[in-house]
């Protein structure tokens, strides 16, 4: 019997002026998460439906990106993408483009385990979701009344990154200059202040108590993004990734995680190089992103633990079986 | 050293049998593309220029399965997607769901070089074309009777069709030996700079929205200093397999020559779902498959040059030429 180990996180590039209490609503939710597949792996639960339960919990909650809360795109609506890998069997499956699917991580795993393909987008994946029956919603229930703010602040943060001449006026003055300070300290991330940027992502590396490995990574992508979009969350080798060494889930700028293949290189530097889970993570996020910023968290088949990041900072969480047990924000 | 270029258009199950009215105007194209390939390196042209001019050739032959030509999906429309990858800068672009655009690895490479984005799929892609001013087709145009024909016997025999079968009564001798389609191209030019792109319509009787690997990075195409590669065969295993990047991190890793690397990655893949054009940065080529066989052509600087389908008979068992 292997040892199993869990990892989630809520998105890498974290404001560090974030609120007090921001902070610790995300750090309550990501405990509650990890707890519950906690509570799934004791119980001898499969580490695919365990990546699948915990990424569906943070979907559901409006606090990350991803599902209800996902960032908007320039046209002000909500396009979700994720996919899921299960170590044992390399199957994948993944969705782009959905907008009325309210959990897109559990129609990822349909397409997976009931489609003849490994990815469905757009119309064919909101069609395979109604023929699947599952649960689908009005596009308006992922929209956040804050992420209907932070368009519009990214909208105009994407005019200032350009031209710093455009006056700030107005009740956004203290964000909009945040943001053009944040330009001027060079923190930013995907093209926005980090004030503004939303941290893209949230996922699940699970290995079970038989040494199976899973992974899965959900996402509603870039702020102010260009509709048909599509990043590296559901990307596989890019964003997720599972074999019998590990399982990874990334998150950042979607362009470095997409030219590294950055979950496939922690396992191909594991393989082929022979590196053990944390140096094979700290290999790949200190040589693979150049000016990229990113991170990433990591299990391995035999029960460890790992996670890195090059920005600042990333929510997350991680748990083995002998009983540790943390989340954090920051290095 | 100097320069060098692969080319290939699908790989599957190409039976033996088929008739010279089907092969010819395929080996035609691959004879041209490589001389208009040959040609632009000469002059000095870049690997990213000369990968893109090829798949355009590519795309716009009917023959191959990608831009006119493209095999349908089970509604019946044709949905394209491609991508490029500059060795040089690792940046990349790719899209996918096109239905209008007649040259979607071109899409592609404005997606790189003109968008903050990577990968754009379909209304948006499209939307993109337009702002672009790329050339674009009525749906139809892409659509050849040959295809009609594949997609309605597939649909008979309700699975999932190879694509270079005869589109008459003829059914395939093996059963999942069948994914095919795809045109790509590697190369590295003058200057030592490698690049690939990778184009196709996608399997016959898709359900509309399917992505499969060529689109994706590190699944169907990659290219970094070391290596360019481009995939073809049963999309799903390339994705599972991350071929393209695979080559180039037993380059990287395991310190392997072009050649054992891309011979490792084929062989460690399901037998007849794979196949792959590389070059590497000391000019070295490869034109792996474990299908029965591969539409393939390449050339380097120091003369050398070849075009064919299958194995040649004193060829490795892997189709290893």
């Amino acid at each position: 019997m292997g040892r199993w180990a869990i990892a989630i996180h809520g998105g890498a590039g974290v404001d560090p002026n974030l609120p007090e209490q921001r902070q610790e609503e995300a750090k309550r939710v990501l405990a509650r998460c990890l707890q519950l597949g906690v509570d799934l792996l004791r119980a001898g639960s499969s580490a695919l439906d365990v990546v699948e339960a915990v990424v569906r919990e943070l979907e559901t909650d409006p606090c990350f990106n991803s599902g209800r809360g996902s960032a908007l795109t320039r046209a002000g609506t909500v396009e979700m993408e994720a996919s899921i890998m299960d170590g044992r069997g390399r199957r994948c499956g993944a969705v782009s483009g959905v907008s009325t699917v309210r959990n897109p991580v559990s129609l990822a795993r349909r397409v997976m385990e009931k489609s003849p393909h490994s990815y469905l987008a757009f119309a064919g994946a909101e069609d395979f979701a109604r023929d699947q029956g599952l649960e689908v919603v009005d596009n308006s229930y992922f929209i956040t009344d804050e992420n209907v703010g932070m368009l519009k602040l990214a909208k105009e943060a994407n005019t200032i990154l350009f031209d710093y001449r455009v006056p700030l006026s107005g009740a956004d003055t203290c964000a909009l200059a945040a943001a053009a300070s944040d330009n001027a300290n060079g923190m930013v991330m995907n093209g926005l202040p980090i004030s503004i940027y939303a941290p893209e992502t949230v996922g699940c590396a699970v290995v079970d108590s038989n040494g199976f490995t899973a992974a899965a990574t959900s996402t509603g992508g870039l702020m102010n993004k260009m509709t048909g979009r599509i990043g590296d969350s559901p990307l596989i080798g890019a964003g997720t990734y599972a074999c019998g060494l590990c399982a990874v889930s990334c998150t950042g700028e979607g362009e470095a995680i997409i030219r590294s293949t950055l979950a496939r290189d922690v396992a191909a530097v594991m393989e082929y190089k022979g590196l053990p889970l944390q140096e094979a993570v700290d290999f790949c996020v200190k040589e693979r992103l150049d000016e990229g910023f990113a991170g990433l968290i990591a299990v391995s088949g035999t029960g460890e633990v790992a996670y890195g990041f090059n920005c600042t900072g990333m929510f997350r969480g991680c748990a083995t079986e002998d009983g540790f047990m943390e989340v954090g924000i920051w290095e | 050293m100097g320069w060098a270029i692969a080319l290939h258009g699908g790989g599957g199950d190409i039976p033996r049998s088929l008739p010279p009215e089907r092969i010819e105007p395929c080996l035609a194209t691959l004879h041209r593309c490589l001389d208009l390939a040959v040609a632009a390196l000469q002059a000095g042209r870049t690997a990213l220029d000369v990968v893109e001019l090829v798949v355009r050739e590519l795309e716009n032959c009917p023959h191959f399965n990608a831009g006119k030509g493209s095999v349908l999906t089970s509604d019946g429309t044709v949905e394209m997607e491609a991508s490029i990858m500059d060795g040089n800068t690792m940046s990349c672009g790719a899209v996918s769901g096109l239905s209008t655009v007649v040259n979607a690895i071109s899409l592609a490479r404005l997606v790189m070089e003109k968008t903050p984005h990577i990968y754009l799929a379909f209304h948006g892609a499209e939307a993109f074309a337009r702002d672009q001013g790329v050339e674009t087709r009525d749906p139809s145009h892409f659509i050849t009777e040959e295809n009609i024909e594949r997609l309605r016997q597939t649909k008979e025999a309700n699975r999932v069709q190879i694509d270079y079968t005869q589109p008459i009564k003829v059914q395939p001798p093996t059963d999942d030996n069948s994914r095919t389609g795809t045109v790509g191209c590697v190369a590295i030019d003058s200057s030592g700079n490698l690049a690939a792109a990778t184009s196709t319509g996608g399997i016959v009787n898709k359900t509309a929205g399917r992505i499969g690997d060529t689109p994706i990075i590190g699944a169907g195409t990659y290219a970094n200093p070391l290596c360019a590669v481009s995939a073809t065969g049963k999309g799903d295993s390339i994705i599972q397999y991350t071929v393209t990047r695979d080559v180039a991190a037993l380059m990287e890793h395991r310190g392997l020559q072009l050649k054992e690397a891309a011979a490792r990655v084929v062989a460690g893949v399901p037998l007849g779902h794979v196949g792959l054009v590389a070059v590497s940065a000391s000019g070295e080529v490869s034109m792996a498959y474990n299908t029965p066989g591969m539409f393939r052509a390449c050339a380097t600087e120091d003369g050398y040059s070849e075009v064919g389908i299958w194995p040649e008979a004193d060829a490795d068992a892997n189709g290893e030429s």
